[in-house]
């Protein structure tokens, strides 16, 4: 679990550009949106094509989204239990 | 009629030309055929939130006209207009590939949102909350000046008074070696690539942004009143001498009142003599300068040849580094500008002290 979410840390920072921001910069627990890592409507697109492509994980009910990327931890947990590749 | 001045300026280029007073640090390389830009400190203009999903064209062009609107010390535009004969490649190219390389599924936004040609152009007027008249010309080497003769026009027809018009490129990875296979570039492996001595077919490549801001009004900061702007098509060699005195009569001029002609020699043996032709008859006795040796060649070169000739006419110095012959002029009042790409896409530009 800890080497899914570092690779998710390295997989957000690298498509989303972030810049500015490093794998230690982004803490399990930080909201993904709004007040944590400021990410907005477009980055979900990216997160989910991230579950897709890299995953084998499509989101089918678009309402998930908002419990799953709430941050590393909660997207960590739905990939170990819903990943297909 | 109203006529149009050059009120402030800004070029990224591949020499350093921001925090520059000219051209005091260019540097020619002969090493390379695709030259690259001086990127500047992006952050001091875009926020790194705004700045991540930018390619570089899009970022060259917001800190290119942030520089010509901190320039010509104004804050508000009128209208944008710019010109790109590529648009932002490098992200149609990340988009295409994308498709290519994922079987048409797995697509994301954010490369397509940013691959579309008027993507600096609502960039800049995003950035700036200019709600005007905003367009974008796409006509391959004479786009920079299509967008001239717009901002010519609404500023003559007092559709706006103050407007920001530039050209901007970039090179993509594909789209450059894709240049290299039909010629366009010169051969890899054959340096030193020579630019006004050629003897070589294909380009020096390069990319930039130049934007300007021209207003109804002269002012103490104007560099230069744009006096006029022609394009043409398709012209043969022998043909050139008469385009060019027909649009100086149409300004009630003759060969001898210009004191400057800036050519677009790229380095393109197959074509030189449309420029060799003028600076060795008809313009022998007139300073003759040339410039994509510093900026490389690209659809939007014209542009950094016009940034050039603005700061000629304010300072009324010619760097040597852009001298084609020796001739000199005690005063630079009038500059001519004439490029043309393989041919075609010729476009004649017309600026007074």
């Amino acid at each position: 679990m800890e080497a899914l979410k570092e690779e998710l840390k390295n997989k957000i920072i690298t498509t989303l550009n972030l810049e500015d921001i490093a794998v230690e910069d982004i803490a399990d627990n930080d909201p993904l949106f709004g007040d944590g890592l400021g990410l907005d409507s477009i980055d979900a697109l990216e997160l989910i094509v991230i579950l897709d492509k890299d995953y084998g994980i499509k989101l089918v009910d678009p309402k998930e989204g908002k419990s799953i990327f709430q941050s590393i931890e909660t997207m960590a947990a739905y990939i170990s239990a819903n990943r297909t590749k | 009629m109203t006529k149009t001045y050059i009120n402030g300026v800004g070029c990224i280029s591949t020499q350093k030309t921001f925090d520059t007073v000219f051209l005091e640090e260019a540097v020619v390389n002969h090493e390379e055929n695709v030259l690259a830009i001086i990127p500047p400190a992006y952050k001091e203009y875009i926020s790194p939130a705004a700045s991540r999903r930018m390619a570089k064209g899009v970022k060259n062009g917001i800190v290119a006209s942030a520089l010509a609107m901190k320039d010509a010390n104004i804050e508000n535009v009128d209208a944008i207009i710019t010109g790109t004969g590529l648009g932002c490649i490098e992200d149609s190219e990340k988009f295409l590939k994308s498709i290519l390389d994922n079987n048409e599924e797995f697509l994301t936004p954010t490369s397509f949102i940013q691959s579309t040609h008027n993507t600096v152009g609502a960039q800049i007027a995003l950035l700036q909350q200019c709600k005007g008249y905003n367009f974008t010309y796409v006509n391959g080497a004479v786009s920079f000046e299509s967008a001239l003769i717009d901002a010519k026009m609404q500023i003559e027809e007092a559709e706006a008074n103050s407007i920001l018009v530039g050209g901007v490129d970039e090179n993509g990875d594909y789209t450059t070696s894709l240049f290299k296979l039909n010629g366009r570039i010169k051969a890899d492996n054959s340096a030193p690539y020579d630019v006004l001595n050629s003897t070589t077919s294909g380009a020096v490549y390069g990319e930039g942004a130049n934007f300007f801001v021209l207003e109804h009004e002269r002012k103490e900061n104007t560099y230069a009143e744009l006096l006029d702007v022609s394009i043409v098509n398709t012209l043969e060699e022998n043909e050139v001498e008469a385009a060019i005195i027909s649009f100086l009569k149409s300004n009630h001029l003759e060969i001898s009142d210009v004191d400057a002609l800036v050519l677009g020699f790229d380095g393109n043996v197959d074509f030189e003599n449309y420029y060799r032709n003028l600076a060795e008859n008809s313009f022998a006795q007139t300073p003759v300068l040339y410039y994509k040796h510093l900026s490389g060649e690209y659809d939007t070169a014209s542009a950094f040849a016009f940034w050039m000739a603005a700061k000629i006419l304010k300072t009324q110095e010619i760097p040597e580094i852009v001298k084609v012959n020796a001739v000199e002029k005690s005063e630079y009042k009038t500059i001519l500008l004439y490029n043309q790409l393989n041919g075609k896409n010729h476009s004649f530009t017309l600026l007074s002290k």
